[in-house]
């Protein structure tokens, strides 16, 4: 055990820094996505340049391309969190590397620059209204006519489509296989003819996510990533990247520091609402469980370092840091008590309504990326062998 | 950067633990508690040899002077299987005290012993977390006089490591004291009520007008506690499994109902954070001092929740089996139970915790 970080390394955290303090004034605010205005965009192409955004991806493909290292990544994320400062992206973190590790060297060309560069924004059209958890039962039809796939079918809890520019969408085009060996995984443009979009109000009052509906949509038969029938297979890969970044135990760390602060700021009867022993114990309970699962964190990263499996440590971090995230931000509420069910634009609403949001968004990721009874069923089967459910010949009622 | 452990570590690991599962069954546990021993000698000597004893004491005092990293390891193979023998007391809070603030002679007498298992040390200081059923120990002239409650592994000690009420520490010899064996939940360790009547003490003389060794000795006792439950509730998850992959009702295992697959994930889930949490409190006792006490407070409070969720859901996967003597889960439950309330239950640790972090 040696939590200090070589020479190499300090000078690097002090190069990001020193990076950070000279640029920080041109950077977009720190929350909030889309690529709409240019100070995004230009922020971006800035952080490419000195390697602090799609670090690891190649030259030709649009970004640094430095070589894959997973301490480099993890000092320019700690370093942009404590500054408060928005972090590049490398993309979007789901596609673009599946299409660098599985797509056709056309495919890397057409998709990886622009994406990278904030130009193309994505969402994801893997669920359906009958197929959630059983995702492969999906049931979303292409067929081939001449030179397309023609889908038709519907996806729902689409986030971001009303905002995207392109989907990564799995769609069955054998029917008569297996339901996992069926599905295709076809990329295409959201202006494609034949698509409608419906936002859906989620809990919060917010649109998010979507239904998307498609009708004899045309998509090119040369947009499919991987081959006919390897869908599911593709499609685990972006899964993989999507539970990994849910979770995040440096987020976590960062939203305990402000709960405490909330609690030495905020007061009931004159007094600190950290005064008040009840919450306090409540706080203190949090803050173990929180840095359970930050060590837990330099342990998987240290088994990455030195590229070995993480295993367990790293199966339980969706289920259990998205449970962490929304017990503090029901701690956050609960210790505000009448001022925590304060909303919209409600005068006396304490930080903008942030705990508010969280406390209904992290519910909501409890939920999607593999709800918490499928991570309970992956852990219980892929880490601690215990035996799947039996299946049913026919379906049941 | 590296959180792991080195390979050093992981032959200390493995060796104790390899003696440990060959020498100390439950049968073996079970036969030792039932003749009322809290300290076999067999083993004891073997773990001496092995290193176990002298842990913490350096070279040239008999030890083989490592770290608390090494020392929780140990813990966490003692917990992992009850083993009934003397080790947070006597061979690590003891040690830290006397290197801390013994004098040379002090030293020089006691650590090399021991090292190789030939005395144990218990530790009585329990009255400086939350007193219960004492006004404390009082100094005088080289003297103590008052009541010691639950002093750790104090049945089988030979000497006693004391505090005073202005948390000055002194060794004082068994025989010069009257002890009252105190029954637990837990029979594989020994706790002891100890009566000081202007018994003669020796004094740690850096422990004069100076907290740091008594705090130095609970962080550390603290840190094993929590690593003992790491062990014995990860006794409790491997056995849970095991049962649920074999035992079958309904024409099934009892692994393949989601109620039982899922008890068996949650208490994965929650456990293996512990694991890092332990090392990294035992690695900040040395390396990162500042956190020292805040990280021991953590690890004791967290790893008592989270044992006490593990024990009692490892002992339902069990059905009535769970509850029953015959198959022992429940030496495990206990000891959990008592590592849990010894040193600062989670509530009294927490609090410390506040103040460790100038909330309060
Ligand atoms: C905020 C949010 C954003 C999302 N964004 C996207 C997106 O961008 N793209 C996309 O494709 N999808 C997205 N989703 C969808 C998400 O992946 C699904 O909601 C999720 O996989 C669950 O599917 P479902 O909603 O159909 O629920 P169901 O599968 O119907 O589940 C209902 C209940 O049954 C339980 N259950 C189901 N099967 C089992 C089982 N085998 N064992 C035990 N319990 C079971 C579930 O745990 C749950 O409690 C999003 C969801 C949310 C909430």
């Amino acid at each position: 055990m040696d939590l200090a970080y070589s020479p190499e390394y300090e000078q690097y955290r002090m190069e990001v820094r020193q990076f950070l303090d000279t640029n920080k004034d041109q950077s977009p605010p720190p929350y909030g996505r889309g690529n709409g205005d240019g100070k995004a965009r230009d922020w971006q192409k800035l952080l490419i340049e000195n390697g602090y955004a799609a670090r690891t991806i190649p030259k030709e493909y649009g970004g640094f391309g430095g070589e894959p290292d997973i301490l480099k990544s993890h000092i320019i994320a700690e370093e942009f969190a404590s500054a408060g400062v928005r972090p590049g992206h490398s993309g979007d973190n789901r596609l673009v590397p599946t299409v660098l590790e599985l797509g056709t060297e056309d495919q890397k060309q057409w998709l990886v620059p622009p994406t990278v560069r904030g130009d193309m924004i994505w969402c994801q059209g893997y669920s359906e209204p009958g197929s959630g958890s059983d995702l492969a039962s999906l049931s979303t039809r292409a067929i081939v006519d001449g030179d397309d796939f023609v889908i038709n079918g519907q996806k729902i809890w689409t986030s971001g489509a009303q905002h995207a520019d392109m989907i990564f969408c799995l769609v069955r085009t054998e029917p008569d296989a297996p339901k996992h060996q069926g599905i295709s995984y076809l990329v295409f443009s959201m202006d494609t003819p034949g698509i409608e979009v419906r936002p859906l109000l989620t809990m919060t009052g917010e649109a998010t996510f979507n239904e998307v509906f498609f009708t004899d949509v045309r998509v090119p038969k040369h947009q499919i990533i991987g081959n006919r029938g390897e869908g599911w297979f593709v499609a685990n890969n972006t899964l993989k990247h999507e539970r990994e970044g849910l979770g995040d135990p440096n987020q976590a760390e960062n939203r305990f520091r402000e709960i405490v602060d909330l609690m030495q700021r905020e007061t009931m009867d004159s007094n600190r609402l950290i005064d008040n022993p009840t919450y306090r114990d409540r706080l203190l309970s949090l803050q173990g469980r929180m840095l359970a699962m930050k060590f837990n964190g330099m342990r998987v990263l240290t088994s990455q370092i030195k590229k070995e499996e993480p295993g367990l440590p790293r199966w339980i971090i969706k289920l259990q840091g998205c449970e962490l995230n929304h017990q503090m931000a029901a701690m956050a509420i609960d210790s505000m008590g009448e001022l925590g069910i304060l909303y919209d634009d409600s005068p006396y609403l304490r930080d903008h309504g942030r705990w508010q949001q969280r406390y209904m968004m992290d519910l909501g990721l409890i939920i999607g990326g593999g709800t918490a009874q499928i991570q309970k069923n992956m852990i219980g089967e892929r880490a601690l062998g215990l035996p799947k459910e039996p299946k049913f010949e026919k379906p049941l009622n | 950067m590296d959180f792991a452990l080195t390979e050093e570590q992981l032959m200390l690991q493995e060796s104790i633990g390899g003696y440990l599962r060959s020498s100390c069954p439950l049968d073996a546990v079970r036969k030792a508690t039932e003749a009322g021993t809290t300290h076999v000698p067999e083993i004891a000597t073997e773990l001496a040899q092995l290193g176990a004893c002298g842990i913490l004491i350096p070279e040239e005092l008999g030890g083989v002077g490592m770290g608390f990293l090494e020392a929780a390891l140990i813990s966490e193979a003692l917990g992992s299987v009850i083993a009934p023998v003397a080790f947070v007391a006597s061979s690590v809070m003891a040690p830290i005290a006397l290197l801390g603030a013994g004098s040379q002679d002090q030293k020089e007498t006691w650590l090399p012993r021991v090292a190789n298992g030939e005395v144990i040390i218990g530790v009585g200081i329990s009255e400086h977390i939350g007193r219960r059923e004492t006004d404390g120990i009082f100094a005088d002239d080289n003297t103590l006089t008052g009541k010691a409650m639950f002093v750790l592994d104090g049945m089988d000690a030979d000497t006693l490591l004391v505090a005073d009420n202005d948390a000055q520490l002194y060794l004082v010899q068994a025989s010069d004291v009257t002890r009252n064996k105190l029954k637990t939940i837990d029979r594989t360790r020994s706790v002891a009520e100890i009566i000081f009547d202007q018994s003669s003490a020796e004094i740690l003389p850096g422990s004069v007008n100076n907290r740091k060794h008594l705090n130095d000795m609970v962080n550390a006792g603290r840190v094993m506690l929590a690593a003992d439950t790491l062990g014995a509730a990860g006794t409790m998850l491997d056995l849970a499994i095991e049962y649920a992959k074999e035992r079958r009702q309904f024409n099934r295992v009892i692994g393949s109902f989601q109620a039982v697959k899922h008890m068996c994930s949650e208490m994965a889930a929650d456990l293996e954070p512990c694991r890092s949490l332990v090392w990294y409190a035992a690695h900040a006792i040395r390396a990162i001092p500042d956190e020292a006490t805040l990280m021991a407070c953590h690890a004791k409070a967290h790893l008592a929740e989270t044992g006490r969720f593990v024990a009692r859901k490892a002992t339902e996967v069990h059905g009535g089996m769970g509850f029953t003597d015959l198959l022992g889960l429940h030496y495990w439950f206990k000891r959990i139970g008592f590592d849990r309330q010894l040193l600062g239950a989670p509530e009294v640790v927490r609090e410390e915790a506040a103040s460790a972090q100038g909330w309060i």
